[in-house]
C-alpha cells in the first residue's frame, strides 16, 4: 500500500477510537451521575479526557518513531510502528474509560495536558532561533575550516567564483578563490547609510508633524497612507529601483557631467530609504505620542514657541525611543535583500562613490546559493559565514534598541510600547 | 542687558517664523512620503497596464492533414510570422482530441507574436518591413487588434512573452500560503495564549519573550538559510516545493502572529476573566469560552496582516529554490513550484523588453491581492473590534 494511504488509514482508526472513547466514557459518566453520586467533573470533561488519553500517547509514539526513522536512520518497519501506536491507543482507551470515577478530577487533568501543549508550542519559537543559529554556525565553521577566519574578516578581495575552477582542477596560478568580506560590508554600509539619510529625516519629520502639528483629521488620513508603503513587497521596490530610479539617477548624474553605473548604489539606497520611512515614522510616532503632556504644557507655559518646544523638550525626551527606532531600521536595511539583488551590482567593489556599482552581503548570499554549486563547495558555505555575521550584527542592534526603549519606558512609565 | 520693546518683538517674530518653518518642513516630509507612494503606484500602473492587453489577429485556420503534420501550414503564408508559436504548437494535439475539426476551416482570433504586440503598443519596432505592411493592412481591415489578455491569467511561465502568465505562480502562492497558515496560525495562537494567560513569570518565560522579539527582527534571508540547512539538507524536504517554502515562511510569520495575538488578548479587560473565574471556570475554560471569542477579530486581523507579509516575501524563497521555471500549474505541495513575487523576480531579470510589462502586470496583480487582504483586515477590525 502506498505510504499516504497507510497514514490516512492510521489517522482514521485513531479518530474512530477517540470517538469511541468519547462516547463510551460520556455514557458511563452520565450513568454514574444518574445514580445520584456527586462527581468532580462533567460527563463531557470525562469524555474529552478519555479521547485525549486515547489519541495523545499514540500520536506521540508514532511521531517519535517517525522522527527516529527519518533522522537516526533507525530500522523500524512502518507497519510495526503504527501497530504499536494503535495498541497504545487501545491501552489509553481502556485506561481513560477506567478513570471515569467520581473522585477523578477530569477537568484538572485536561487542564494539565493543555497547559503542557501550549508550553510546547511556545518552545517552538526558541527552537527556531536555535535552528537558525545551529544551521548557520555549523556551516560557517565548515567554511572557516577551508578558509581562514582572518582572511575573511580583513581581506579586501571577494572572488568566490574561482573556487569552482580550483575544484575542477583548472586553477591557474594566482586565481585561487578569495573570500575577503570587506568590500561586501563596505557596500552594505554604503547602501544602508544612503537609506538612513532618506528614511530618518522623512520618517521623523512625518512623525513630528503628525503628533505635534497636524489636526486630528489629517493625522487619521495620513497614517494609513504611510502604512501602505510598509505593506508593499520588497520585490516590487526592487523592480521600481532597477527600472525607474536607477536610469533616473544615471540621467541626473549625466546632467552634472558625472558617470554613473546603471547598477549604482544610490538607487537601491534611495528606494530602501523610502521603504523604511513608515517603519521609522510609526515607531517614532508612538514614542513621541507617549512623551507626557505635562512636559509640553510646562514648556509652553514658559512662553516657548512650538518649534522650540519640539526641539528642546519633546525630541530630547523621546530620544531613546527615536534612536531605538533608527537602530531597528538600520538592522532592517542591513538585512534587506530583494532591492539590492535587483538593483545593486554583483561586482564586489571597494569604493566610496555611490554612483559606482557595489554589492552587498545579502546579494552575495543569494549569488552563492542560487548558482549550480554543490552544497559542500566553499562558495556555498561562504553564504553561511556571511549569514552568521549578518545575524550577529542585526541581533546586537536589536538588543541595544530593546534596551534603549526599556529605558524610555521606565523613565516615563509608559506601558504601551 | 535691558532690551528695548522693538528688539524683543523683532526677536519674537523671528522665533515665530522659525516655528512656522518647522511646521512646514515636517509637513513637507509627510507630503513627500505620500508623494513617493503616488509616484510609485502610478509608475507601476503605467508600466503594467499594457500587460493586460494582448495583440490578436483574425485568421483563417484550416484544419487538414497538412497542418496536422506541419502546424505552420494551418494559416496563410503572409500572416504566419505575425502569429505566436504558442498557437501553432498545440494544434496537432487539438486536432487529435477533436476529430470533428478535421477538414474544416475556421475564422478565429489567435494570439499574435510578441513583436506584433510590442509594435501595436508603440513600444519597439522589430518587425521586418514586409510583415509590417501585412500587419498594417490587417489593422486597417480590423483583423488585428489589442484585446483583453486572458492568457496572462490562465497560463504559467513561458519563454514566449505572449504566452507567459501568472496562473501557476498564483496557484503556487495559494499552496504555499496554505502550508504557512496551517503551521503558524495554530502554533502562533497557542504560544500567545500560553504567554498571556498561562505562563508563570519566570526566567524561561522571559527568555521566550525576548526570543520572539528578536525573531521578529531577524532578516528574512536568514530564514531562507535555515530552510536550506535544516529542512532541505537535514530533513530532506523536496527543494522548490510549496512545502519547504511554506514551512520557511511559517517560521518567519510566527512572531508577527504571536505579537498581534498577544495584543488582542491583552486588550480583553480583566473583569471578563474575573467574572468567569467567579462562576467557577477553570483557566482553560476562561480562555476557550470567554477570552478567545472576544479577541478573535483582533487575532484574525493580525493573522491576515502576517499572511499578506508572507505573501510578498521573496528572499527566503529564492534561497530554498522557489524561483523555478514552472510552465504548468500544479496543486501538489511537494512538486516544484513558484510564487507570485518570485515570478515577478524571474520576469524582471529577463532581458527581453516584452517581459518588462509582464513584470509590472504581475506586480499590479500582487498589489491588488495584498491591498484586498489589508482592506479585509481593516474591515474586520472596524466591524468586530470592541472598545472596552
Amino acid at each position: 500500500m502506498p505510504m499516504n494511504i497507510v497514514f490516512l488509514l492510521f489517522c482514521a482508526v485513531l479518530v474512530v477510537m477517540g470517538g469511541i472513547a468519547f462516547v463510551l466514557s460520556r455514557a458511563k459518566a452520565t450513568r454514574v451521575r444518574a445514580t445520584g453520586m456527586a462527581m468532580h467533573a462533567q460527563p463531557d470533561q470525562y469524555a474529552w479526557f478519555a479521547a485525549l488519553a486515547t489519541a495523545g500517547p499514540a500520536l506521540l509514539v508514532s511521531a517519535l518513531g517517525a522522527f527516529a526513522l527519518l533522522l537516526m536512520g533507525a530500522e523500524i518497519p512502518t507497519f510495526y510502528l503504527l501497530a504499536a501506536s494503535l495498541v497504545i491507543a487501545l491501552i489509553g482507551l481502556i485506561m481513560g474509560l477506567n478513570k471515569v470515577r467520581p473522585e477523578f478530577h477530569a477537568r484538572r487533568a485536561i487542564e494539565g495536558v493543555i497547559r503542557k501543549l501550549l508550553a510546547v508550542a511556545a518552545m517552538i519559537s526558541i527552537l527556531t532561533t536555535l535552528g537558525i543559529l545551529l544551521s548557520i554556525i555549523s556551516e560557517a565553521l565548515r567554511f572557516f575550516q577551508l578558509h581562514s577566519f582572518w582572511d575573511f574578516v580583513t581581506g579586501t578581495t571577494w572572488n568566490p567564483g574561482a573556487s569552482f575552477l580550483s575544484a575542477a582542477g583548472r586553477a591557474e596560478g594566482g586565481s585561487a578563490a578569495q573570500f575577503g568580506s570587506i568590500p561586501l560590508f563596505a557596500g552594505t554600509f554604503m547602501i544602508t547609510l544612503i537609506a538612513m539619510l532618506v528614511a530618518i529625516p522623512f520618517g521623523l519629520g512625518a512623525a513630528i508633524y503628525m503628533v505635534e502639528f497636524a489636526p486630528m483629521r489629517v493625522r487619521k488620513a495620513a497614517k494609513p497612507v504611510i502604512e501602505v508603503l510598509a505593506g508593499i513587497p520588497t520585490v516590487v521596490y526592487g523592480v521600481f529601483a532597477a527600472l525607474t530610479v536607477a536610469p533616473l539617477v544615471v540621467d541626473i548624474a549625466g546632467l552634472f557631467g558625472l558617470d554613473a553605473s546603471y547598477s549604482n548604489a544610490l538607487a537601491p539606497g534611495l528606494v530602501m530609504g523610502i521603504m523604511i520611512i513608515p517603519f521609522i515614522s510609526s515607531l517614532s510616532d508612538d514614542v513621541i505620542n507617549s512623551v507626557p503632556n505635562s512636559l509640553r504644557e510646562g514648556a509652553l507655559a514658559l512662553g516657548i514657541t512650538k518649534s522650540e518646544m519640539v526641539r528642546n523638550v519633546v525630541v530630547p525626551a523621546a530620544a531613546p525611543g527615536i534612536i531605538s527606532a533608527s537602530l531597528l531600521a538600520v538592522s532592517r536595511a542591513l538585512g534587506e535583500t530583494m532591492i539590492v539583488v535587483m538593483a545593486a551590482g554583483m561586482r564586489p567593489n571597494l569604493t566610496a562613490n555611490p554612483l559606482e556599482d557595489m554589492t552587498t552581503v545579502t546579494v552575495s548570499i543569494v549569488a552563492a546559493l542560487t548558482g549550480d554549486q554543490e552544497f559542500e563547495s566553499a562558495q556555498t558555505l561562504s553564504a553561511f559565514a556571511l549569514g552568521l555575521v549578518l545575524f550577529i550584527v542585526t541581533l546586537t542592534l536589536n538588543v541595544v534598541s530593546v534596551f534603549m526603549i526599556r529605558r524610555f519606558r521606565e523613565k516615563y512609565r509608559v506601558n504601551n510600547l | 542687558m535691558s532690551q528695548s520693546f522693538e528688539e524683543i518683538s523683532a526677536q519674537l517674530k523671528k522665533r515665530h517664523r522659525r516655528s512656522a518653518r518647522m511646521k512646514w518642513m515636517t509637513m513637507g516630509a509627510l507630503i513627500l512620503s505620500a508623494a513617493f507612494l503616488v509616484v510609485f503606484i502610478s509608475d507601476m500602473v503605467v508600466r503594467g497596464w499594457p500587460a493586460f492587453q494582448q495583440a490578436q489577429i483574425q485568421v483563417e485556420v484550416s484544419y487538414d492533414e497538412q497542418s496536422q503534420k506541419l502546424p505552420l501550414a494551418a494559416v496563410d503564408e503572409d500572416v504566419r510570422p505575425l502569429i505566436s508559436r504558442g498557437f501553432f504548437r498545440p494544434l496537432p494535439r487539438k486536432m487529435e482530441d477533436n476529430p470533428a475539426l478535421m477538414g474544416t476551416t475556421q475564422t478565429q482570433w489567435v494570439i499574435a507574436d510578441s513583436r506584433v504586440d510590442q509594435y501595436l503598443k508603440g513600444n519597439e519596432d522589430r518587425l521586418r518591413p514586409a510583415d509590417k505592411e501585412t500587419l498594417e493592412n490587417l489593422v486597417e481591415e480590423g483583423r488585428a487588434d489589442l484585446k483583453f489578455n486572458t492568457t496572462f491569467f490562465t497560463t504559467g511561465d513561458s519563454k514566449m512573452p505572449e504566452m507567459a502568465g501568472i496562473a501557476s505562480a498564483a496557484i503556487g502562492t495559494v499552496m504555499t500560503m496554505l502550508v504557512t497558515m496551517a503551521v503558524c496560525f495554530p502554533i502562533g495562537v497557542m504560544t500567545a495564549v500560553y504567554l498571556e494567560e498561562f505562563a508563570p513569570d519566570n526566567k524561561l518565560t522571559q527568555i521566550i519573550e525576548i526570543n520572539i522579539n528578536n525573531l521578529a527582527a531577524v532578516p528574512s534571508i536568514l530564514f531562507g538559510l535555515l530552510g536550506l540547512a535544516i529542512y532541505i539538507s537535514f530533513f530532506g524536504v523536496p527543494r522548490s516545493s510549496p512545502l519547504v517554502g511554506g514551512l520557511t515562511l511559517a517560521l518567519m510569520t510566527l512572531p508577527v502572529i504571536i505579537i498581534s495575538t498577544r495584543a488582542a488578548l491583552r486588550s480583553v479587560p480583566d473583569s471578563i476573566r474575573h467574572a468567569a473565574f467567579g462562576v467557577g471556570c477553570s483557566r482553560w475554560q476562561v480562555v476557550r469560552d470567554h477570552v478567545l471569542p472576544v479577541s478573535l477579530p483582533g487575532i484574525l486581523t493580525g493573522s491576515i496582516i502576517g499572511l499578506a507579509q508572507a505573501m510578498g516575501e521573496t528572499a527566503p524563497l529564492i534561497i530554498v529554490g522557489m524561483v523555478a521555471f514552472i510552465p504548468d500549474a500544479s496543486f501538489s505541495i511537494t512538486g516544484a513550484s513558484t510564487v507570485m513575487p518570485a515570478q515577478i523576480f524571474t520576469w524582471a531579470s529577463e532581458p527581453n523588453s516584452a517581459f518588462a510589462e509582464k513584470t509590472a502586470g504581475g506586480i499590479l496583480v500582487l498589489l491588488a491581492v495584498l491591498i484586498f487582504l489589508n482592506a479585509l483586515a481593516v474591515w474586520l477590525r472596524n466591524k468586530f473590534e470592541r472598545r472596552w
